[in-house]
């Protein structure tokens, strides 16, 4: 599955305020549905996400299983400076997934 | 359709009920049961874990959703909290409740300064009719709160293959 | 079928609609006005709407995605990916899917886009065809329905005429045991709402899907089913002609509307 959808404009002014987009692809599985034969379907849901800018931490995030299938959020953080822009998250299993987008901030 | 709680004779379990009478369309399971789910109690237990015993007051922070839910495996929602967002005065952090989902966390938001706006959009489910909560912290250690009934209707054709 | 059978079955909401129905059984459910056919996406509601027309929120265009690797990937006894046939997506997969199903010389019947790939991979690549509803056959589908994507619905071959008939004819029959047509919610009283949620006019200029229900996207042969079991039907199997022909005579129904797959839907 591919793995995300990230929107972070190439470009900003210094001192704008702008809008990362990231869908992730994940099924978000609750741990509270049962398959056909009853057997419980474990839970496997992202429960963490960070985003960097610069290293510097900008936004972080704890989901639980009451977020949709398919994650989408939509948050703010300011063109501070010309860098690269890093989301990552993690899931129960432990597995991280990272994705950059460079900026550019004249 | 998954989060769906059996109480009573629900709209989802009258169906399943027909169906099996009926005995021509196979055994599928339409409903799932999940554990004692939460409750008022215990959407307030949760926020007392992250409030303590500070005041939480009512104010700053909106919650835009829609009233009537098309399906409540997706339920867009953007909370937002009215700060200036400057070092000395800025949110926080951002949670979210819910009142009859199994669990009553959503999600935990952390913002900075360096945030710019206190403005977060993402898909949440809601297993039933029922009240949203969104409380923030500020950084001046205080809290606030805003909340939303929404209404979560089921889909009119029910999958059972 | 006595009266009180049917309010022990159904949906509260539904009661009086079907009394009504059951009232009127001898009047031919009608076609839609042109004046009033239009696109479901317009009865969505605003949420539903921006969650479609935003490529960066849509989560059919992860599938999307995928399906244009697999367009790109070598594959088969033959080591041939889609790509080096039919080359870029965009210009020679354009308006392919507004005319789909079509018809299929060496079946002397109509097949849908999903058989129409399948056969080129058995046939062009030598693979293995993906399985109905598998997460593969659904993205290299979106794909190649997204280059579509405005282009309105065509006027069917006349070869199809007797197809479209037979599925019209399933479409206008009563069945199941509420003994409710097709025609009957989408022709008759689209629009209006049953158990809270919109009754849509049924067109699939959308498919292949994302629906908030499958927390997935899925086909239109998949939401059929749905929607036969829904009525208490016995839904066709996947493949089957009569799915097919439904199908072809959604699209005909739908013809001169826009197509504007990956589409969200509740």
């Amino acid at each position: 599955m591919a793995q995300a959808l990230i929107n972070v404009p190439f470009k900003a002014r210094r001192g704008e305020i702008i809008e990362i987009k990231t869908l992730i692809s994940h099924v978000m599985e609750t741990g509270y549905r049962r398959s056909n034969s009853g057997e419980p379907i474990p839970r496997d849901i992202i429960n963490a996400f960070v985003c960097t800018y610069n290293g510097d931490v900008v936004f972080r995030a704890e989901l639980f299983p009451a977020i949709a299938a398919n994650p989408f959020m939509s948050f703010f953080t300011v063109a501070t400076e010309s860098g690269v822009i890093t989301l990552s998250w993690t899931d129960d299993k432990g597995a991280t997934e990272v994705r950059t987008a460079k900026i550019t901030v004249e | 359709m998954d989060h769906r709680r059996l109480r009573g004779a629900t709209r989802r379990g009258f169906l399943a009920g027909a169906g099996r009478l009926a005995g021509g369309l196979g055994a599928a399971q339409l409903i799932t049961v999940g554990p004692a789910a939460a409750t008022p109690a215990a959407m307030a237990a949760a926020i007392r874990y992250v409030v303590g015993e500070a005041e939480v007051r009512d104010g700053k922070v909106s919650i835009e959703a829609p009233p009537l839910v098309e399906n409540g495996n997706s339920v867009s929602i953007t909370v937002a909290v009215d700060s200036p967002m400057t070092p000395a005065d800025h949110v926080a952090s951002i949670y979210i409740f819910n009142e009859k989902n199994p669990q009553p966390n959503v999600a935990n938001f952390h913002f900075g300064p360096r945030a710019g706006r206190a403005s977060i959009s993402t898909r949440i489910r809601l297993a039933d009719s029922q009240k949203v909560l969104a409380i923030a912290k500020l950084s001046d250690g205080s809290f606030w709160s805003a909340s939303a009934d929404l209404i979560v209707t089921i889909a009119a054709c029910v999958e059972g293959t | 079928m006595t009266s009180a059978m049917i309010r022990r079955q159904v949906w509260p909401g539904m009661t009086c609609l079907l009394f009504g129905l059951v009232a009127a059984a001898v009047v031919r459910a009608g076609e839609i006005a042109p004046a009033d056919k239009r696109s479901d996406f317009s009865l969505m509601s605003r949420e539903t709407q921006a969650m479609q027309d935003d490529d960066m929120a849509n989560p059919g265009m992860l599938f999307v995605l995928d399906g244009e690797t697999l367009w790109n990937r070598k594959d088969g006894g033959e080591g041939r990916s889609c790509a080096d046939c039919h080359g870029d997506a965009g210009a020679s997969m354009k308006g392919v899917a507004a005319r789909y199903p079509a018809y299929e010389v060496a079946l002397a019947r109509p097949i849908d886009l999903e058989q129409r790939i399948n056969r080129c991979r058995d046939s062009h690549q030598r693979a293995t065809p993906f399985a109905w509803e598998s997460t593969e056959l659904l993205a290299l589908t979106a794909f190649v329905a997204r280059q579509s994507r405005g282009v309105a619905i065509a006027e069917p071959d006349d070869k199809l005429k007797p197809f479209i008939a037979a599925g019209r004819e399933i479409f206008e029959r009563r069945q199941g045991q509420l003994a409710l047509s097709c025609s009957q919610c989408h022709d008759d009283n689209w629009g209006r709402r049953l158990a809270g949620a919109i009754i849509p006019q049924g067109h699939p200029t959308g498919y292949p899907l994302y629906r908030l229900e499958w927390q997935s996207l899925g086909s239109l042969q998949r939401r059929l089913r749905n929607c036969m079991f829904g009525m208490r039907a016995e839904p066709y199997s996947y493949g089957a002609p009569e799915q097919v022909e439904l199908e072809l005579y959604l699209m005909w129904r739908a013809r001169g509307l826009a197509t504007d797959s990956p589409a969200v839907r509740p």
